[in-house]
């Protein structure tokens, strides 16, 4: 045996080369293989469990951070309501800003009544010709509204339903009893109020601590949900009993995006739905219960200040009525590992269109977009014009009150009774946040009435009896 | 034969026996790196019980936790009486309905692993023919009229139909 001849040094190198790639193949398949593995088993991991009871929860613990601890996922989103990025008509922009003992703000948003001085002219005499600023993310409210130069004029405690976190405030002001805090926290002077809280929204503004069920924690919405829903002929309508899950998902946001005004001298916040959503409904209510936000400082009109009635336009909109809620498209599903999520980085659909549009409609992100924007495009040249329209009516009201006529004119009267219509139904679509997107046709049919109204103003000026 | 070589080898002495011992080591070395990666690639198919797949059975499409939703909606579809996952995503024949679920089950493990996907979903042109396919077999006695290329996205049925199998909303 020994005498056998040795192996070919080729043979012996061949074998050599093969068994390396061999080795190399192998290797790679195994990185490959567990890298698989992992991911499955982390999937398997997740879909045990949706979340995990870290703390204890409760409905007096405000702070978003302690539920968060149990929700890390959702609070992640919640924290990029900071997040400053445009759209072509909204969003906002991060201006620097050297900070004061007074005003601690490092960054602002763009100002309106800078973009728009009309905006100004159209509410003289009242506290938003001071300072309107296009709206920032929910993490800003609470500042926003604290250093606001409208803070010159006095303003009441109400403000904080929609600037802060206020639901835990409003139960301990009332004693455990939430309808009683509400009444007196809307009464006391914006500062003292300030004192009660402490976060701008959060989670429990919307979600029951206990089974982070959707829940309506605003006394404003109960009543005004329940008068829209009495005016509609149901009665006793109690929100938290009777909304269904996908109701819930739009009425939550509506505890604030909607239109109101503050009450008497007890300043109560009320939603005006007494009669119905729509912009006439809401003008009838006003009308009925003679109600004005402020006389007008250059025409002396009796004005209303319409404000961001988001779920109102919505509600006249093709997808309310074919069962979107606002979080379909605001705080769309979506996948983290194998846990589906709602996104609480609550943001303008148009910088999420994947999430946000394309779960139904499925077109390319650009198509769907550019459907977006020529709405807004034709609602923002029918708002030109409307806006147009009200200067003309305001500076015609200006030169004849100049010229002398009397205050009590039938003209002037019915003028500025026009110009308060036309302002309510323009500053209705103005003030809200969508440029027309939630409802377009409801939006350029109260443009064009608007439009009418500030004419018809015009013309009861010169057709009048000398 | 070569090992047998060269366990003679490296019984005699000098730069022979040297070269073998490293050449056996490398060929152990080689045969263990299988044995690992077959060993592991056998645990995984188990673990991720990647025999279901071989089947008919819907249940095994949603063993990835994405298909959740499109099995919950299927349960709710009209299509739930008449046809399963692979009826609509697979085509006809055996030959061609496994080399099909072998390409997808490849690229699904390799996007799911890399997290590299689109979020919704979105379904390849290849895989919505096979299902443009399938709507035309059962309902040829509409279709049979029908002579549009299955790709032919302003003719095909799914453009309006798109959600007969699983409406997810």
């Amino acid at each position: 045996m020994k005498t056998e001849t040795p192996i070919p040094e080729t043979v012996r190198a061949k074998a050599f080369r093969v068994a390396l790639l061999t080795i190399v193949v192998a290797i790679l398949a195994t990185v490959a293989g567990l890298a698989f593995l992992t991911t499955i088993i982390e999937r398997k991991q997740e879909a045990k469990n949706p979340f995990f009871r870290v703390v204890e929860l409760n409905d007096d613990l405000t702070d978003p951070a302690v539920w968060g601890k149990n929700f890390p996922l959702q609070y992640d989103d919640y924290r990029r309501t900071v997040d400053q990025v445009r759209t072509k008509y909204g969003g906002s922009e991060a201006l620097p800003r050297t900070p004061t003992a007074a005003d601690p703000r490092s960054t602002l948003a763009q100002s309106k009544l800078e973009e728009d001085p009309r905006l100004k002219a159209m509410w003289a005499g009242f506290p938003f010709s001071l300072d309107f600023r296009e709206e920032r993310g929910h993490a800003y409210m609470l500042d926003d509204q604290t250093f606001t130069g409208r803070q010159a004029r006095p303003q009441p405690g109400a403000c904080l339903n929609c600037h802060s976190s206020v639901y835990v405030a409003h139960k301990q002001a009332g004693d455990g009893d939430v309808m009683k805090g509400f009444a007196k926290v809307n009464a006391m002077p914006f500062a003292e109020a300030r004192k009660l809280v402490e976060h701008p929204v959060a989670c429990i503004d919307c979600h029951d601590a206990q089974t982070m069920a959707l829940r309506i924690t605003r006394p404003a919405f109960i009543e005004g949900i329940a008068n829209f829903k009495a005016a509609q002929g149901v009665a006793n309508y109690d929100v938290n009993r009777d909304a269904t899950r996908q109701e819930m998902r739009s009425f939550v946001c509506a505890q604030c995006h909607v239109e109101y005004y503050f009450k008497g001298p007890e300043r109560r916040l009320v939603f005006p739905w007494h009669k119905g959503l729509k912009v006439e409904e809401i003008y009838d209510y006003y009308q009925e219960v003679g109600h004005a936000d402020w006389t007008h400082a250059d025409t002396g009109a009796r004005a209303l200040k319409a404000q961001h009635p988001e779920f109102e336009l919505w509600s006249q909109g093709i997808h309310a009525r074919s069962g979107v809620a606002c979080a379909d498209c605001h705080m769309p599903f979506k996948r983290v590992g194998a846990a589906k999520i709602s996104d609480h980085h609550i943001r303008s659909p148009l910088l999420n269109v994947n999430h946000a549009c394309q779960t139904c409609h499925k077109w390319p992100e650009a198509e769907l977009k550019a459907r977006v924007e020529t709405i807004q495009d034709r609602t923002h040249k029918l708002r030109d014009a409307a806006l147009d329209a009200l200067m003309d009516l305001i500076n015609d009201l200006k030169t004849a009150r100049a010229g002398g006529l009397a205050t009590n004119a039938p003209a002037l009267l019915q003028a500025q009774e026009l110009q308060r219509k036309a302002q309510w139904y323009l500053d209705y679509v103005e003030a809200e946040n969508s440029l027309g997107f939630h409802a377009p046709q409801e939006a350029a049919r109260i443009l064009a009435e608007s439009i009418n109204y500030a004419r018809q103003g015009q013309l009861a000026l010169r057709e009048r009896k000398p | 034969m070569a090992i047998a070589e060269e366990r003679e080898g490296a019984e005699s002495a000098g730069v022979v026996t040297a070269w073998t011992r490293k050449t056996k080591i490398w060929g152990i070395g080689a045969g263990a790196a299988i044995g690992i990666a077959v060993g592991g690639g056998l645990y995984t198919f188990v673990y991720a019980r990647g025999g279901s797949y071989l089947s008919d059975n819907p249940a095994a499409c949603a063993n990835c936790h994405i298909m959740q939703d499109h099995f919950d909606a299927w349960h709710k579809s009209s299509h739930r009486a008449v046809a399963t996952c692979n009826d609509c995503h697979t085509p006809p024949g055996l030959l061609p309905k496994y080399a099909n679920k072998a390409k997808n089950g490849f690229f699904h493990s390799l996007y799911f692993t890399t997290g590299d996907f689109p979020d919704p979903l979105r379904i390849t042109p290849g895989n919505r023919e096979v299902t443009e396919r399938a709507c035309r077999k059962c309902h040829s006695e509409i279709t049979h009229a029908l002579e549009a290329h299955p790709r032919n996205e302003r003719l095909a049925c799914l453009q309006c139909h798109g959600d007969v199998g699983h409406p997810l909303r």
